[in-house]
């Protein structure tokens, strides 16, 4: 799960990370408010959407009074901003952050994530904060140094310390900084984060070490023991058609293809998307019915993939295994008499009772299209489309 | 011969008397799985069809002699119960769970990595040598026993492999889903290792997906250790980037666990890669020359 900068930022002060004050508003009404409260001489507007790149899309911009605050403000909020992550759709900006301006001396970059490699959390650092760090991995690796955390020791203070001077830091700022690093550490290891990044780690004129941005990825499977942080989720920032589905516990995201699929298990789906491109059409969404396969998830499922304009036939791929193909294709069936689609419908069921289950398709109301093979699915299924 | 499980296999159930955990000990029974133990705190002295059930790990292993495990345990105890099978000095785990929190499997692993245990899984189908042994939910009649290896870290993709390789005549000596979560208790690389040192296997299909570093690493093992014939596939070559495609492992981070990329790297250590799904049994076919 993703959740927007100022959000971030509010878990990082909890654990102590000195951060960019600021206030997140969103109508234009609130800006006075938000600038009598930081009364600073100079503010950073900033729009929350969950994709980077928003400086490079127009949606930072620096403010020397609380009436320029108030027009940046007014342009950006209800902007459509379109940044190398959003494709070229854009995200219309709904919330926006309003903060304290900072005299920078110089910018880092500090993230946390799992290392699935080494299977321990790798924390990394660099003096080239403030850009791309992927353009840093890339072009010149060595700018950027790790430290990995013993899963039996947990974080020791001697990583902040190695990385601060490793880094170069001297003197009070490197225990500054590996202070920084502790705190960040604490704010990623006790809320289940996958990633927490901060691009850039500032350091002031005053040598003080402050979260300019900051970014947190949280583990869907350990949400159940965060509520706090599914309060963050904002549901803007994500495809209605993958929400909808999410409430009836199918796993479903949306792509620009034109064949819906519906599949059993997640690695057999992302295959089945593949087939379909090498037949020589595209996929329109991934979709994980779910083991079962039962007829409510098949219903539902045939609601969703059809709500979809795009959507021009569905393929269905189903391994029947300790769930045997009839019951799939008796599901099949009977969704159909609850959901009315319109385009054609490509069948493959492979396993325990396949026969029975194709012949019980052929005798069905429906004019279904039967495959034997995965090849034949997608053959079928593109041919269907003309 | 086979790796891991075999037919001296006494296994036991952590979760047996939970619906999933009752469906499947039946099902692994009927296939002729020795299934001499459940597990459940607070139902010792109940059975499941003359199964006795036990408060503890320990105590069934010294009652029974039971030597693996499989878990079907809610992912908020699943760690623990996986900690409890360690203890007790269980040879094989095998954890079906879905959606054990990152940060518990990390601690699970580290302590894995100080003991004896192989543990195959979270979020996974299981393992099954055909004909001998099965543990986990997979469909047991698609299996035919014979001589190749398989690895995976799908479900269903692993059936539609088996099957594909089963028409093709092509048996089956040890099946094994290493399951979908970023940090498995089990990788390629230790399975490869235990199917090029198994005197009955003669060539190992590997299925990899989107995510991670996994495949890549593997790569390197068969290039620099590997004697017998690997065909493998790679699923999600059409994923977006930045997504979680179902299995909590799978998604394209910072650029990075393309299939692309991995397909790349198996194909410069010599594996014969197939391009479509539908050819993973032919793919293995033609490396076995």
């Amino acid at each position: 799960m993703k959740i927007h900068e100022y959000q971030a930022k509010e878990i990082l002060k909890k654990h102590g990370v000195p951060i960019q004050e600021g206030k997140v508003i969103f109508n234009i009404d609130e800006v006075k408010q938000a600038t009598d409260e930081i009364a600073s001489d100079l503010y950073v507007v900033k729009a929350q959407i969950h994709a980077g790149g928003r400086g490079k899309g127009g949606g930072v911009k620096l403010a020397k009074s609380p009436e320029e605050t108030r027009e940046i403000a007014e342009k950006i909020l209800g902007m459509n901003l379109v940044t190398h992550q959003t494709g070229p759709e854009g995200k219309i900006v709904k919330r926006v952050l309003i903060a304290q301006g900072i005299d920078i001396k110089k910018e880092l970059y500090l993230g946390i994530t799992i290392d699935r490699s080494r299977k321990c959390p790798v924390i990394m650092a660099s003096m080239e904060g403030g850009v791309e760090i992927e353009k840093v991995a890339a072009e010149t690796p060595d700018a950027i140094i790790k430290e990995w955390v013993n899963p039996k020791t947990g974080f020791m203070p001697y990583i902040g310390r190695r990385l601060a001077y490793n880094l170069g830091l001297e003197g009070k700022l490197a225990s500054k900084f590996a202070s920084f690093v502790a705190k960040l550490y604490s704010a990623f290891e006790q809320n289940d984060s996958s990633l927490a990044e901060i691009n850039p780690v500032v350091i002031t004129e005053d040598d003080d070490v402050i979260a300019l941005d900051a970014k947190m990825n949280f583990d869907d499977n350990a949400l159940y023991r965060h509520p706090e942080i599914v309060e963050f989720r904002d549901l803007d920032e994500e495809n209605p058609l993958e929400v909808e589905a999410g409430k009836f516990g199918l796993n479903y995201i949306k792509l620009d293809g034109e064949v819906g699929c519906m599949v059993n298990g997640a690695g057999l789906a992302m295959a089945t998307m593949d087939i379909i491109k090498l037949a020589g059409s595209s996929p329109a969404n991934f979709l994980d019915v779910g083991g079962g396969a039962n007829v409510e998830a098949v219903a539902n499922a045939f609601r969703i993939l059809t709500s979809d304009k795009d959507v021009k036939a569905v393929l269905i791929n189903i391994f029947g295994g300790i769930v045997r193909c009839d019951r799939v294709a008796g599901g099949v069936i009977e969704a159909l008499k609850l959901v009315d689609v319109k385009v054609p419908i490509v069948v493959r069921l492979q396993g325990t009772n396949a026969t029975e289950a194709k012949q019980m398709l052929n005798d069905a109301d429906f004019d279904f299209i039967t495959a034997e093979t995965m090849q034949d699915a997608a053959e079928n299924v593109v041919a269907a489309l003309k | 011969m086979s790796i891991l499980i075999n037919e001296n296999t006494k296994l036991l159930v952590q979760g047996i008397t939970g619906g999933e955990g009752s469906f499947h000990t039946r099902q692994m029974v009927e296939y002729g799985t020795n299934v001499v133990a459940g597990v459940t705190p607070g139902k010792e002295g109940q059975d499941l069809d003359g199964i006795p059930v036990f408060n503890t790990v320990k105590k069934a292993v010294e009652k029974t002699g039971a030597n693996a495990s499989v878990i079907f345990v809610r992912a908020a105890f699943c760690p623990d119960a996986i900690l409890e099978a360690v203890d007790a000095g269980i040879a094989v785990i095998v954890t079906i769970t879905e959606g054990i929190p990152t940060r518990d499997m990390i601690k699970v692993k580290s302590i894995l990595n100080d003991s004896s245990t192989t543990m195959i899984g979270p979020n996974c189908p299981g393992i099954i040598t055909p004909g001998k042994c099965k543990i986990g939910i997979m469909p047991g009649p698609i299996h035919k026993p014979g001589n190749i290896g398989v690895i995976s870290r799908s479900g269903t993709l692993t059936y539609e492999a088996v099957d594909q390789l089963t028409k093709l005549g092509i048996g089956q000596s040890t099946v094994i889903g290493i399951g979908g979560d970023p940090i498995p208790g089990t990788n390629f690389i230790s399975l490869l290792d235990l199917f090029e040192k198994d005197a009955e296997t003669d060539g190992v299909l590997m299925i990899g997906e989107i995510g991670g570093t996994a495949e890549e690493e593997a790569a390197t093992f068969v290039k620099e250790k590997m004697s017998k014939p690997v065909a493998a596939f790679i699923a999600g070559q059409t994923a977006p980037a930045g997504k979680r495609m179902g299995h909590a492992g799978a998604i394209i981070a910072g650029g990075k666990g393309t299939a692309a990329e991995k397909i790349i790297a198996l194909k410069e250590a010599g594996i014969a890669v197939a391009e479509s799904p539908a050819d993973m049994g032919i793919a293995m076919k033609s490396a076995l020359g």
